[in-house]
């Protein structure tokens, strides 16, 4: 390529970085450095550093401190893009960096520790990103009106300058740092006006993507401290289970094996190289003490389920009165059924870790920062303060970044390590030890009144994965996620009753998945929606449209959809339209898909068109793309996605049994976004919710049967299956 | 002791005849940009040029290399091929994580090397093989169409 801008990683080698950065010169540099000092002691170098997302030196250049972390939702860029519009510089100005372990710096605002999921970064950081550049920039303006001796509201800003039309003069940022950075940045500073925005709203390059093209970015899995030996791990196939009796006699005559490490629970082999850990740990003979989950199956899991699903629940939400509405008019009632997922990110779980007596240092991708230190912390019976995290760019979260489970496996075996140890999952590890998303049982029944909604029972039974991750909002019975989009319904329904059976699955860990709680509450509301709309005789787009008077941005969503798909227009025999909408994660969006269903029950996707109403957007072909790419997640899932247990054994191990959607396999996908005011929404786990139910309707519509479970089932669609 | 010729450069190594070419390239050479993704040529994470060929170097080992030189994602900007499809990747801003997307820069140069102007029918012929999890496959079809265009 021609030459690319010039952005260096180097966090193998820290002076080879500052090597590079030093010959990179004035070009766009997007470094990724070692994250070494505290927050605090960071800013400390730099003479201005008015709050713990700025820091600029004496020669302008611009550091900017990412407190969520980039798994290629483009996240990095949006976060610049808000604090560069706010402090008035260019992004070609502009150095980027791993903000280090912090809750009190960096923990996100909805959750008030550092995380980046829930589709909420832009949401959460909105304003407070947005205060934090323009307080930096009043005090530079400041700094310039009082080098001026006139009033900062005779001054503005452009491009990393304070002006001042009257008179012509300006400013560099460079020239005024020393000055503002010895005053206190106002609580409030003026914020612009969108209509004001320079970049916000633009469609503007990535800046974490040149190094992405060449080799040169770092994730996790990249990083080569000095001396690193490699291991990979087995922890017992079934889950709980313990290790047992250990022959390392041939493992060790693998050339390049350098140590066995046997836990309590897991087996690793450390090598000069992954193939040797391969190979070593592939020579290991294990017997393992099963445990009792040994005989657990998925049809033992779905039994409990179900079984779960007849108890009344807690109640989520409650409007007029729900027994009096379901007795009127004709009655519906269906139950639908999603699978355990894994994540299956591409990036295989990895953690690097050098223990040192007095001292950690671990290089991860992890979604949740001060997490992965304070396991850290726990697991060496260090202070905080002595375990360091280098934070990398992600291969892949989906929810699976989340956990830390990884990082406390690989500082176990670290703590029998002399030197760094880089811990690699291989795929089969990585898909059989995983943290699913839950299997879920969604029970709804409804009643039907001239044609609409008299009635509604929405009762959800599944894991409590807020119980476990964030106990303190568990409350009353109720996950607040696992109701999301269920109990605040767009549908203007005047009797209703949302409810959540808490049920954990036998042996079998849970965790947040792309799409977390509305990924099934959407597809089982979506699903009996059309039902409901075919049984009252309905169009399924006007039945919906005509609910939807309160949610108006929805409703707009769902005729802009339909009107884009060509909704009610001829398609050939055996090929369906079906269309969903959703009001999920700040965002509205209305889905239809078109798609065939082959006599042997193959499903070929067509075409999607998605109308998306995100509120203010950041970065518009960012919110494209996670659009284009989280419908493309929600089609996988629908089409293949399902982990299975037997003999309290995960049955999938690799993409061969744990399907991806491939290029030939994907639809047109048109995104047409809504112009909006309103303030941002979220859009990385959209389209993975909206896509499912929408297939499912297409498909209804193309050969009548409806598919009450996913992942679809093929047998039968080929009719040789009941439904 | 083996030689292997990467990206123009010898290198001589001293790893086991099976080693695959992959975890030599990361884990000995300290070429990272060569991704591990399945280690069983499902996904394409770790597609390198063999004498201009694609192969997945998970499956490939060491001692069957031979003289042929290899390319990895580190080398291919520097051939016009390799140099147009990074900047395609970029013009239509293909990649989200891009942990797959050394693979599928180095499979979809292998293709425009040997098939100028392809279809639709010749990438996904060429491209099936490599996974992206984030689904980033619908502006990779269209950066292949751009780089095949491009000058």
């Amino acid at each position: 390529m021609s030459e690319a801008p010039s952005a260096v990683t180097a966090l193998a080698s820290r002076r080879a970085f500052l090597q590079a950065s030093a010959a990179a010169g004035g070009a766009l540099m997007l470094g990724f450095h070692l994250p070494l000092a505290t927050g605090a002691n960071a800013q400390a170098r730099e003479p201005f550093a008015p709050n713990a997302f700025i820091r600029i030196d004496r020669k302008g250049k611009v550091t900017l401190i990412m407190p969520q972390v980039e798994m290629g939702q483009g996240i990095y860029t949006a976060i610049a893009m808000i604090l560069a519009e706010e402090l008035d510089v260019t992004l070609d100005e502009v150095r980027l960096e791993h903000a280090p372990p912090s809750d009190a710096l960096y923990g996100n605002p909805f959750f008030r520790i550092q995380v980046t999921g829930n589709s909420n970064s832009v949401r959460a950081f909105w304003t407070p990103l947005r205060t934090a550049g323009a307080g930096a920039r009043a005090l530079l303006v400041g700094s310039a009106a009082r080098r001026w001796r006139t009033d900062p509201s005779a001054c503005r800003t452009e491009g990393g300058k304070v002006i001042h039309p009257a008179s012509g003069r300006t400013l560099a940022y460079a020239a005024l740092v020393e000055e503002a950075g010895r005053l206190t940045p106002p609580r409030e500073p003026q914020l612009k006006a969108v209509a004001d925005f320079k970049l916000i709203g633009k469609p503007l390059k990535r800046l974490d993507t040149p190094e992405k093209v060449n080799g040169k970015a770092l994730y996790g899995i990249d990083v080569m401290p000095p001396g690193v030996k490699f291991a990979t791990l087995r922890a017992s196939p079934v889950f709980g289970g313990k290790v047992g009796h250990v022959d390392d006699s041939k493992a060790k005559q693998i050339p390049g094996v350098r140590q066995i490490v046997a836990l309590e629970d897991l087996v690793a082999v450390v090598g000069d190289h992954m193939w040797a850990a391969t190979r070593g740990l592939a020579a290991l003979e294990v017997t393992w003490d099963e445990g009792a989950n040994a005989r657990v199956t998925s049809e033992q899991v779905w039994e409990q389920l179900r079984a779960a699903s007849e108890k009344t629940g807690a109640i989520a939400k409650t409007a007029g009165d729900v027994s009096q509405g379901l007795a009127s008019g004709e009655r519906v009632e269906a139950a639908y059924e999603v699978p355990f997922l894994a994540h299956a990110t591409m990036e295989p779980m990895n953690c690097t870790v050098h223990l040192r007596p007095d001292a950690c240092e671990i290089w991860v991708g992890s979604q949740v920062l001060s997490r992965a230190q304070a396991v850290a912390a726990q697991l060496t019976g260090l202070p905080l303060d002595r375990v360091t995290v280098h934070n990398h760019l992600i291969g892949g979260g989906f929810g699976r970044r989340l956990e830390v489970d990884g990082v406390a496996k690989a500082v176990r075996i670290a703590k029998h390590v002399d030197g760094p140890v880089k811990v690699v999952w291989s795929r089969e590890e990585d898909i059989t030890q995983g943290i699913y998303r839950p299997v879920y049982r969604d029970t709804l029944s409804a009643s039907l009144a001239n044609g609409r909604i008299v009635g509604w029972r929405h009762r959800i039974t599944g894991s409590s994965i807020i119980a476990r991750w964030l106990p303190p909002a568990f409350q009353k019975g109720i996950d607040i996620d696992a109701i999301d989009s269920a109990a605040d319904l767009p549908y203007d329904i005047p009797n209703l009753q949302v409810e959540y059976v808490r049920d954990e699955p036998p042996a079998v860990p849970t965790g947040f998945w792309r799409g977390v709680g509305p990924n099934n509450n959407v597809f089982a509301i979506e699903s009996f929606i059309d039902e409901l709309a075919k049984k009252a005789g309905r169009d399924p787009l006007e039945f919906r449209r005509d609910m939807l008077a309160k949610a108006p941005r929805l409703r707009a969503a769902l005729e802009l959809a339909a009107s884009k798909a060509g909704w009610g227009t001829p398609l050939p025999a055996r090929t369906g339209r079906g269309i969903a909408a959703q009001g999920a994660f700040g965002s509205y969006i209305a889905t239809v898909a078109e798609a065939e269903v082959d006599n042997n029950g193959d499903v070929h996707v067509q075409r999607i068109v998605a109308a998306v109403d995100t509120g203010i957007v950041v970065n518009p072909d960012t919110v494209v793309a996670q659009l284009q790419g989280g419908l493309i997640f929600g089609l996988t899932a629908a089409l293949y996605g399902q982990i299975t247990i037997d003999k309290g054994r995960v049955q999938q191990s690799n993409f061969h049994d744990y399907r991806m959607l491939r290029i030939h396999e994907v639809p047109q996908i048109e995104v047409h976004l809504i112009q909006s005011g309103e303030a941002p929404g979220g859009i990385g786990e959209t389209g993975t919710t909206a896509a499912p139910p929408a297939l499912g309707n297409a498909i209804y519509a193309a050969t009548g049967i409806r598919l009450r479970r996913l992942p679809i089932d093929r047998e039968v669609l080929a009719g040789r299956k009941p439904a | 002791m083996t030689t292997l010729q990467v990206n123009g450069e010898a290198h001589t190594v001293d790893v086991p005849a099976d080693m695959p070419l992959l975890w030599v390239l990361r884990d000995v050479l300290g070429l990272t940009g060569t991704k591990f993704g399945c280690g069983i040529a499902q996904c394409g994470a770790c597609t390198v040029h063999l004498g201009g060929a694609p192969v997945r170097s998970c499956q490939l080992p060491v001692g069957s290399v031979g003289e042929r030189a290899i390319t990895t994602i580190e080398g291919v900007g520097v051939t016009p091929v390799g140099a147009k499809v990074q900047r395609a990747w970029l013009d239509l801003e293909v990649i989200q994580c891009g942990y797959c997307q050394s693979g599928q820069i180095m499979s979809a140069a292998a293709l425009l090397s040997a098939t100028a102007n392809p279809d639709d029918a010749d990438i996904d012929a060429a491209m099936a093989g490599n996974i992206c999890r984030c689904g980033t496959y619908l502006r990779i079809r269209e950066a292949i169409k751009r780089a095949a265009r491009a000058t």
